[in-house]
């Protein structure tokens, strides 16, 4: 790899052996991909996938006071994955006791690393950094150190800014020597898309569930998606946006997609357009019965298949503002339909801290409350890793919990109908 | 027997039998139970692939296309290889994920001791995962040659 003179005076111990170390190792990360030169990052903030002080880490924490103590911290501060544990989200005492000893019981200890690593407020935890609310949201080319698949897959394909898969640690590694290995979706050439995907449905496809297919056809590819401006429009407006946020999540969470391009919508589609699809592309063609076909393949490892569900997490990733607005008003209206006052399945809705307070000042706050959904900042996933939590039949509207989890999809009108006691 | 030639990602020579997942590894979903409860066997946990859900990881030549899920794969590795319950060696059958390359990486400079060794060979072609079967005898050598017997 070619280095600039700082780089290599870092890398011979000029600035410290853990900074040395700190700079050896994106090098290496960014050989075994074939970038030649480090690029320097241009975003304003990092984001880290790592919010959770499970016990079982421990050796991380003993790296990021090796940062600590070295005082190889950041400039950029950052925000951070959603936390895991939330009191106003339902759970009996043997699943918190689990949670407490046994899992995140070095959450207070991780949370005091994060703020001498430049968590940038006591807020930032969120998988939906970039939401206007929370305000990490890159600029269109921006070079980014992020991590979290689902928060990398929105910010280059949504907000045309360029960011590897990359792991955590590694994402505040960049961060902190400041530079990141030049390769995959950091180039033009590695943002072509080597699949086409022709969306001939006879309704605007489920976004979790159109991005699960994908993700599943194409794997880590870049695919240039036609025919789902027909459904979206042609700005990215809010409900653009969230659509966009979910089919996203799904496409690299059940595949390992960082980037795709939605023809006449997102940003370097606009731009640039179908030259951006590079030669001998594959083809997808999704019509309604390949939706169906992928959702009747997803297998159920619920012990009893038939169970009744004893709780709906909807938000992964975490709701915008519009999803608690729009879902109050379905919740309610689906109420009234089936002669309920409350919803029959306990419902926790999750989104960003900031995004719940600017969602209090509205009087849908009120509202959905008296729905009986829980509004909560938890992350759905770290809960349903605990193994007691694992074993209650839960339920969702999203494909990234249902692969990572033992919870289990339905389409947001399926949770709908069934958090509200509907067609009986 | 019969010999592959992959791409060194991580030095070093083993001898250890394979465990194969035809499907992509969840890393976290695989070893968070086992790095949770002290496992020292660490058994994978993922229910989502049958190749490997409830077999011995640690000290197995673990064969596989790529890890695929969430992006704390990489830390999730890392710390499997510093408490030592790492797989003996892991061998890819296709180019190695920024997530496992990482998780590699980072243990290869941040971790000392012999205990905290993984060796790692990628890029080793479809025909080494149609080949090789849960049980074989697997040895690496220096320049990226498998050896499946």
């Amino acid at each position: 790899m070619i280095l600039t003179d700082e780089q290599k005076a870092i890398l011979n111990g000029e600035k410290g052996e853990t900074l040395s170390k700190v700079l050896q190792t994106v090098i290496r990360y960014g050989e075994l991909f074939g970038a030649e030169k480090l690029v320097p990052i241009t975003s304003e903030y990092n984001h880290l996938v790592t919010s959770f002080g499970l016990k079982a880490l421990g050796p991380v924490y003993d790296l990021m006071n090796q940062l600590i103590e070295a005082g190889a911290v950041s400039g950029q501060k950052f925000s951070v994955d959603p936390r895991p544990l939330d009191p106003n989200v339902p759970k009996n005492f043997l699943q918190d006791f689990i949670f407490k000893n046994f899992m995140y019981s070095k959450q207070d200890f991780y949370e005091d690393q994060l703020n001498k690593l430049g968590l940038m407020d006591k807020d930032a935890f969120s998988c939906t950094c970039y939401m206007d609310a929370v305000g990490n949201k890159p600029k269109k080319g921006d070079v980014l150190s992020w991590a979290e698949s689902s928060a990398v897959v929105y910010a280059n394909s949504v907000l045309g800014a360029r960011c590897n898969r990359n792991s955590g640690i590694i994402d505040i590694m960049g961060s902190v020597v400041g530079y990141v290995p030049y390769f995959g979706l950091l180039t033009d050439e590695g943002r072509k898309a080597t699949w086409v995907i022709e969306i001939k449905t006879t309704k605007k496809p489920e976004a979790q569930l159109l991005g699960s297919a994908i993700g599943m056809k194409v794997m880590e590819a870049v695919p240039y998606v036609k025919g789902l401006d027909k459904w979206l429009g042609n700005e990215l407006d809010d409900a653009a946006c969230t659509y966009l946020k979910d089919f996203g999540a799904a496409t690299a969470s059940n595949g390992a997609v960082g980037l795709y391009h939605i023809d006449g919508l997102t940003p370097e589609a606009k731009e640039c357009g179908e030259s951006l699809i590079a030669e001998n592309a594959k083809v997808y063609v999704i019509d309604d019965a390949e939706l169906q076909r992928v959702y009747d393949n997803y297998p159920i490892i619920w012990k009893n298949p038939n169970a009744k569900p004893k709780l709906c997490f909807m938000g992964c990733p975490h709701m915008s503002l519009e999803q608690l607005k729009s879902w109050t008003d379905k919740v309610e209206a689906g109420l009234k339909e089936a002669g309920n006052a409350k919803v029959v399945i306990p419902t926790v809705f999750t989104a960003a801290p900031a995004v719940i307070k600017e969602f209090e000042k509205t009087p849908y706050a009120a509202r959905l409350k008296a729905t009986g959904v829980i509004v909560s900042y938890i992350c759905p996933l770290m809960y349903m890793n605990n193994p007691l939590c694992g074993k209650m039949p839960v339920i969702t509207s999203s494909n990234k919990l249902r692969t990572y989890t033992t919870a289990r999809y339905y389409t947001d009108d399926e949770i709908l109908v069934q958090i509200t006691g509907g067609k009986k | 027997m019969k010999q592959f030639k992959g791409r060194v990602v991580a030095p070093g020579t083993v001898t250890a039998e394979a465990l194969v997942s035809h499907g992509g590894l969840n890393t976290l979903a695989s070893f968070q139970k086992a790095l949770q409860f002290g496992d020292k066997k660490a058994t994978c946990g993922d229910q989502n692939n049958a190749d490997l859900y409830g077999k011995q990881m640690a000290g197995k030549a673990l064969c596989l296309p790529q890890t695929i899920g969430s992006t704390t794969g990489g830390l999730v590795i890392y710390c499997a290889c510093s408490m030592g319950r790492q797989p003996a060696c892991m061998l890819f059958s296709q180019p190695i994920d920024s997530l496992a390359g990482a998780g590699v990486i980072l243990a290869d400079i941040w971790l000392e001791g012999e205990h905290t060794k993984m060796p790692v060979v990628d890029s080793l072609g479809e025909e080494f995962l149609n080949y090789v079967k849960d049980g074989m005898s697997i040895t690496i050598k220096e320049d990226g040659v498998v050896e499946v017997n």
